[in-house]
């Protein structure tokens, strides 16, 4: 079994009509649902926009500089995850597939590191 | 690439078995390489004297074998694991003929995975199923060896990374996947076939070898029409390989071929194909294509409306603007020259110099000299290679001159 990451890509900015939304978030329930009774539900969360971050940056000094907002600003950031442990990739594929469907955003698939 | 040595023609045709069985067996693909690697070396050192084994595919993968486990009971580090699970798998690979088959099945899905990008796709099933070395990849695909071997590295370790699973898709899945698998068998024809810059010889031996990966694939899924339809319609254009160049190395047009220079036993083989992949009744492009270059290979006069016909059902399988163009030079000597242009001017292919060669062609004879000449100016503009632009200044001259071009 090896884990991958799902990030769901969100456009920064503009936020579906609720009923919209409404519809995402039940179909997104459901793919969270069918991993979960697949056994390949690990973890998974939603992020709040990237304007609520806060950044953590080590200076020469030894020092930690705070500052407010993401690391970096782009057109596109993190909206959320979830880790699935499945055999390869074609089944990690395939829930993403299933979850980019339901969220509407593409999905990247990236294989953590593990061992 | 020709191999008169028995090591290096047992290399061409056993490398990607051997590879596929060792990448089954470590689970690994730079151990399968190195290991296949090391037994052909081997085999150079012995076969000379002892004679080349009754079975050169099983004394490879054997000798492969016992060569990969030996490393890595010597390096101990990565060796522990994959040393064990060879022992504890335990299994001769050689001696079954159908799991072998099934092996080179799974390492061709693997490399034609749609999560390696297309030319990564190309380069590693030359590299792993063709045993073609780095260096020459690079040069059938004008790139940089390193720019190739960092290509190569970045796929491999993607695979075993990302946990690309070795095996051939099932059901839903397969029509997608064996549509990458013959796409990328198709890809080194076309590169080795319709391009006629860099080095010649290992351009015709890109064809050479998409044949013989299309052989390989028709033997590994005969069930499969469109993956027959592919090799018949490689083995057609492969067999016109001699006539299509002039001794002044110019292209030569279809119409204009010697035909006697064509390859009867490739022709004999590619017509069988077509007639048994379209007796299946699921056409499909590569099937169409097929069948549309085996009306070519009939001897003249060319039934025009059977092509044309093939054409129209190839517009619906796989709708796009090349296949319009190509459609409409059919329609030109069935309908005439008139009609044909007509198809052919609202076509969005201004970028592409067929579009403007064939516009050209058509409006020469329609008589429109001044007209063609632009085209064919438009053409040679475009067009990317020497030969290619040879036979469109030949017909600028041809036009200018006052002359037909066409006799």
């Amino acid at each position: 079994m090896a884990k991958y990451l799902l990030s769901v890509v969100q456009p920064t900015g503009g936020v579906p009509e609720p009923e919209v939304l409404d519809r995402i978030m039940v179909d997104v329930r459901a793919v969270d649902d069918a991993m979960r009774e697949a056994g390949a539900w690990v973890f998974g969360a939603g992020l709040h926009s990237p304007d609520t971050a806060t950044t953590l940056r080590p200076t020469a000094t030894g020092d930690v500089l705070v500052t407010d907002g993401p690391y970096v600003e782009t057109k596109e950031h993190l909206g959320g995850f979830t880790v699935i442990d499945v055999p390869d990739l074609d089944a990690a594929l395939e829930w993403g597939r299933r979850l980019s469907v339901a969220v509407t955003l593409p999905i990247e698939v990236r294989p953590l590191r593990e061992g | 690439m020709s191999g008169e040595d028995p090591v290096e023609r047992v290399f061409r045709a056993e490398h990607g078995r051997a590879v596929a069985v060792l990448a089954r067996v470590f689970g690994d693909l730079d151990i399968a390489e190195e290991a296949v690697q090391d037994a052909f070396v081997e085999a150079v050192r012995r076969w000379p004297a002892d004679g080349v084994p009754p079975s050169p595919a099983g004394w490879i993968i054997t000798t492969a074998r016992n060569r990969a486990v030996d490393r890595l009971r010597r390096e101990s580090s990565r060796g522990s694991r994959h040393a064990q699970a060879a022992l504890l798998t335990g299994r001769d690979g050689a001696a079954d003929e159908d799991v072998v088959v099934d092996e080179r099945l799974r390492l061709i899905f693997t490399c034609c995975h749609p999560a390696l990008n297309p030319a990564a796709r190309v380069a590693l099933t030359l590299r792993l199923l063709g045993g073609l070395s780095t260096a020459e990849i690079a040069r059938a695909f004008l790139v940089p060896e390193v720019t190739m071997a960092q290509r190569l590295v970045r796929a491999k370790a993607k695979i075993r990374d990302a946990r690309i699973p070795y095996r051939v898709p099932g059901g839903a899945e397969l029509p997608d996947r064996v549509g990458a698998v013959l796409a990328v068998v198709y890809l080194v024809f076309g590169e080795g076939y319709s391009a006629a810059s860099g080095d010649v010889l290992v351009r015709d031996g890109l064809c050479a070898e998409a044949v013989r990966l299309g052989r390989l694939l028709a033997e590994l899924m005969p069930d499969e029409p469109e993956v027959i339809g592919l090799l018949a319609l490689m083995l057609l254009l492969h067999a016109r390989r001699a006539a299509r160049t002039g001794p002044d190395g110019g292209l030569v047009r279809l119409a204009e071929q010697d035909r006697s220079r064509w390859d009867r036993d490739l022709l004999t083989e590619g017509r069988e194909l077509v007639r048994r992949c379209l007796r299946r009744g699921r056409p499909g492009p590569y099937q169409v294509q097929a069948a549309i270059n085996a009306v070519h290979s009939d001897p003249p006069p060319t039934d025009w409306s059977q092509v044309v016909a093939l054409y129209d059902h190839l517009l619906v399988l796989s709708p796009s603007p090349v296949v319009a163009l190509n459609r409409a030079v059919a329609v030109a000597e069935l309908d005439g020259p008139a009609v044909a242009l007509a198809l052919v001017e609202d076509l969005p292919l201004t970028g592409y110099h067929l579009f403007h060669a064939v516009r050209g062609d058509l409006l020469r004879r329609l008589d429109l000299a001044g007209e063609a000449a632009g085209a064919f100016g438009r053409a040679l503009a475009l067009a990317g290679n020497d030969v290619e632009r040879d036979l469109l200044r030949r017909n600028l001259d041809a036009l200018r001159a006052g002359r037909s071009g066409r006799g």
